[in-house]
């Protein structure tokens, strides 16, 4: 049998964080006692109607923009009508067959559509089972009802756990950098689902899919995917076939549990919300969207790739966070000639270790302001303090904040620049690792490095490594 | 005091020759009196003192209409009891023009009914013969007006629930084109097709109410109101208007005192200067089809929100939230609520949708085109406003098909969206004898011309003279 090729396509929900909900006055909330944020319309009273929020549909725009979407000039709302207490109306406004947005694409993969809905309210069903049928009594909590949502479909472009991970966090950087979603995924405003399927490599069939719920996480995310497609692959190896179902993450254990089919077997019987007019967002509003789009981090990646020449790595670490970015692109401004790469190896490495270990947040918020770990960053590219000293001047930095060149004269951390003592340094450290000495002699190069340890020790990290590496050579005569 | 028009009284109050107090008193004694179950609910007091156009006006209106901290049921079990915590848009301005609610009428159960039948408090009785239904879904509004029990009242109108009942009590009915007034506060029906419109003695009545309630509210993004409202109507002839009479009338099933009296208007619009011509609207024959499959699909959906949940009646049933609803729906509604629900949620279940739901749209866009053609040459369309006279409590409730066509002549404008209006035209024996009872006269206007169409109401009927009125009021 050929190698099974996953195929996963995503479904996101992002809620807005605009001031009001989607179709009522009610201001959103999170947090609050239940049920305060409610009025007739998102309670859905006898003779009340929907009265669409434009800044939700400002913000949706903009989504769509960010995701290279074509924008519908008259898109329309439909009803999606299911019975449930989380749905007063027992309908959700949403979009269906002619959604605000398709055919965009971020990051290389396709995007087939994004809509605006609104969200559910929050049920709590009482007794064993945790669902509706055979629970004792059930507890709604209405303040998230009607909170205006943006509800964007892939086509089924990834094909690992890990790039379904990936992608899904290049997606949250991106609308986080639109500021219009907290877009985060613990607390629901931001919610992913994976329709997930495996076929023969090669082949241009989708496999039967399942739809994958609940994964509140990134790592949950992953963890899932992995899992179904293990599953999947199992079964297909068996001889066995995959079963069209939704799953239900448990991520206790990862396992996937499939939802019960009575609950799942919904026919929507959409009909278009005679309540609303067309969705017809005029020439100001779709500018209005494409030109308030900020540099995205896809685009912020490339021309850290293109122009800076940092590894891929570097540019997707440093361009997925607009804060994390502007302070890199700020140090390199104020660092004169040093190469970018040098730059982003200390920020995302050196830089962020000792944060990291000081409890500290982001680098703009620290106390290292952008120039200073410029001038470090200099100094040891000038070889006027050593990679240690620079090191340890930057938790001095860190801790205290300041000049790094004043820290270097207070601390004594400048550069062994009388290579007369730093040759009588060498030459005793030689003498005290024979053993070593022998085995460089013999073409072990790797055994150099005992020696400039033991000279590093002696100078406390002030000597210059490479200077180093000479003179122990020549000390040697190799 | 009680013979007068809305007009004549709003005049008298404004020149301080009738005290409003007196006048509304007037009318709640009046209402008192009902014997018609025309009322759900009537005023203890009273008359207001917001000064406006309609100061010191005692209006009717529908039990659909929301009315703050006052039982609002829709002519429904489920609803029974229900105080809503906000007043409609079109209630609230008329009580900003200063008119006060003096009662909360009967209806069909959720404007589902042309004959009051099918309200769940029982039916309304004709005041010009007891024995006959008022027409519905707005009876409990036109038996009103029509008995002396209210000036005036307000009503709603998906496919005729204003024209019929009007034209079956012998007083002016109009249902403003789909948009000239707020929806908010009105329970839905089916959505596309709901509008709220005046019953009234007169045309000029009409037009006064019409004025005050449309407009463009924040609250219904599909209102957009007339666009500098209308004046009251003083138009005397006809000249120069040319009306159309729907080329396929001649073979539709009519009551021949219907039709002679509608032979005997066109007379009289000719009279009056009026042209009168045939003209082509092929498919306002299944207006009915199409209506009876989109109204009933909103219905599904607008009705799914009574569960039990958040308001209204509950029974709980024995097990979980799901029995809850069953057992709620069940005893809540009655037998025509039910029987759309289910008409509608078929019509629009997956795999049937673009036969049903699919077509009729195609049907209502063909039938807008329609009209939009026949105004190309033609001022108004004309046609009589129910095919029959009042007919007898229980004759049709067990035959719904036969019921649904009582909204034949009523349903096509509403489908298109336009606006019309019935005026009553003379009196007419039903086929098989009976007492003279009152025939309505429907004529329909392109979209927000409302204004044209009150003016040519208001010169017919000038001169028609219609002054007949049921002896039950008095009698009774």
């Amino acid at each position: 049998m050929a190698e099974l090729e996953a195929v996963i396509g995503l479904e996101i929900h992002v809620q807005l964080s605009t001031r009001t909900k989607m179709f009522c006055g009610c201001e959103l909330s999170f947090g609050d006692d239940p049920n305060v944020h409610t009025c007739p319309v998102c309670l859905a009273h006898p003779g009340v109607l929907p009265a669409p929020n434009e800044e939700a549909i400002r913000y949706a725009l903009k989504i769509a923009a960010a995701l290279e979407c074509e924008i519908a000039p008259r898109s329309i709302f439909h009803r999606k009508n299911y019975f449930y207490p989380d749905n007063p109306k027992a309908y959700q406004i949403s979009q269906y067959d002619l959604p605000l947005a398709v055919n965009g694409r971020l990051g290389g993969i396709r995007i087939h559509r994004a809509h605006l809905e609104e969200d559910a309210a929050k049920t709590i069903h009482l007794g064993e089972s945790g669902r509706i049928h055979g629970s004792g009594a059930s507890l709604v909590d209405f303040n998230r009802g009607g909170t205006p949502l943006v509800e964007i479909v892939t086509e089924p472009d990834l094909r690992s756990a890990a790039d379904a991970g990936a992608w899904a966090r290049l997606l949250r950087n991106t609308v986080r950098q639109l500021e219009v979603s907290d877009v985060n995924m613990e607390e629901g405003s931001l919610r992913i689902d994976a329709n997930v399927s495996v076929r023969p490599a090669g082949s241009e069939t989708l496999g039967t899919k399942t739809e994958l719920k609940n994964m509140n996480s990134f790592r949950f995310l992953e963890r899932g995917v992995e899992a179904e497609l293990a599953r999947q692959r199992e079964l297909l190896e068996a001889g066995g076939s995959v079963v069209q179902e939704t799953l239900h993450f448990h991520p206790e254990d990862a396992s996937l549990h499939p939802l019960r089919s009575k609950e799942e077997a919904h026919d929507y019987r959409y009909l278009p919300e005679p309540d609303l007019a067309p969705l017809a967002p005029t020439e100001a509003m779709l500018r209005e969207a494409r030109e308030s789009l900020p540099e995205l981090p896809e685009a912020r990646m490339r021309r850290y790739e293109d122009e800076l020449k940092l590894s891929a790595e570097n540019a997707a670490q440093l361009a997925a966070d607009p804060d994390e970015a502007a302070y890199f692109e700020a140090v390199h401004g104020d660092a004169g000639g040093v190469e970018a790469q040098a730059i982003a190896n200390w920020v995302t490495g050196e830089l962020a270790a000792a944060l990291r270990q000081a409890d500290g947040g982001a680098a703009a918020e620290s106390k290292v302001a952008p120039e200073a770990l410029a001038a470090l960053v200099a100094m040891v590219g000038e070889r006027k303090i050593s990679h240690g000293s620079g090191k340890q001047a930057l938790a001095t930095l860190v801790a205290e904040g300041g000049d790094p060149a004043e820290i270097v004269e207070r601390d004594g951390l400048a550069q062994i620049s009388d290579s007369g003592e730093l040759e009588s340094i060498v030459a005793a450290a030689v003498d005290a690792n024979p053993g070593a000495a022998e085995q460089i002699r013999a073409g072990n190069q790797k055994a150099i490095g005992a020696i400039v340890g033991a000279v590093m020790k002696q100078t406390k990290g002030r000597a210059d490594g490479v200077e180093v590496n000479r003179l122990i050579k020549e000390k040697l005569g190799l | 005091m009680l013979e007068l028009t809305v007009a004549q009284a709003a005049g008298k109050i404004a020149a301080g020759e009738v005290s409003r107090e007196e006048y509304f008193k007037a009318w709640r004694e009046a209402a008192a009196g009902d014997e018609l179950n025309a009322y759900l609910w009537r005023a203890e007091d009273g008359g207001g003192d917001v000064d406006g156009p309609l100061a010191g006006i005692p209006v009717a209106v529908k039990d659909l209409f929301c009315t703050e901290g006052i039982q609002t049921t829709a002519g429904s079990r489920i609803l029974e009891g229900h105080r809503p915590v906000s007043t409609a848009t079109a209630v609230r301005r008329l009580a900003e023009a200063g008119a006060g609610v003096l009662g909360k009428t009967n209806m069909d159960e959720f404007a589902m009914g042309s004959s009051n039948e099918n309200s769940a408090y029982g039916p309304v009785l004709n005041p010009w013969d007891r024995g006959r239904v008022p027409g519905g879904s707005s009876g409990g509004s036109a038996a009103v007006v029509a008995g002396g029990l209210a000036p005036c009242a307000i009503g709603t109108d998906t496919g005729g629930s204003i024209r019929q009942p009007a034209s079956l009590c012998g007083i002016v009915g109009l249902k403003p084109t789909y948009g000239a007034i707020s929806r908010y506060g009105m329970i839905a029906f089916a959505s596309s097709l709901d509008q709220c419109g005046p019953l009234t003695l007169d045309v000029t009545d009409a037009a006064l109410l019409l004025n005050v309630m449309q407009g463009r509210d924040p609250c219904d993004s599909t209102s957009v109101g007339i666009e500098g409202g209308v004046e009251a109507p003083s138009r005397e002839d006809l000249k120069g208007l040319r009306f159309a009479v729907p080329a396929e009338l001649a073979h539709d099933a009519i009551e021949s005192g219907v039709r002679e009296v509608f032979i005997a208007t066109l007379r009289r619009i000719e009279e009056l200067g009026g042209e009168i011509a045939e003209a082509p609207l092929p498919h306002a024959e299944h207006g009915i089809s199409a209506y009876y499959v989109l109204a009933p699909a909103e219905a599904s959906s607008n009705l799914a929100r009574y569960d039990g949940v958040r308001y209204g009646m509950r029974v709980e049933g024995d097990g979980d939230v799901v029995e809850m609803y069953e057992s709620t729906r069940a005893a809540g509604f009655g037998d025509e609520v039910k029987r759309r629900i289910m008409l509608g949620t078929y019509a629009l279940s997956s795999g049937y949708y673009d036969a049903y739901y699919g077509r009729a749209q195609k049907v209502r866009t063909k039938i807008a085109a329609d009209y939009a053609a026949a105004f190309d040459g033609f001022d108004f369309v004309v046609t009589p406003t129910s095919p029959s006279v009042a007919f007898g409590l229980g004759e049709k409730t067990d035959d719904p098909l036969a019921m649904y066509m009582n909204d034949f002549f009523t349903v096509p404008m509403s489908l298109a969206g336009i606006p019309a209006i019935s005026i009553p035209a003379g009196l007419a024996e039903p086929d098989g004898g009976g007492p003279q009872l009152p025939v309505g006269f429907q004529i329909a206007a392109p979209a927000f011309a409302e204004q044209r169409l009150l003016d040519a109401a208001h010169a017919l009927e000038q001169a028609i003279g219609f002054d007949a009125r049921p002896g039950a009021a008095t009698d009774g």
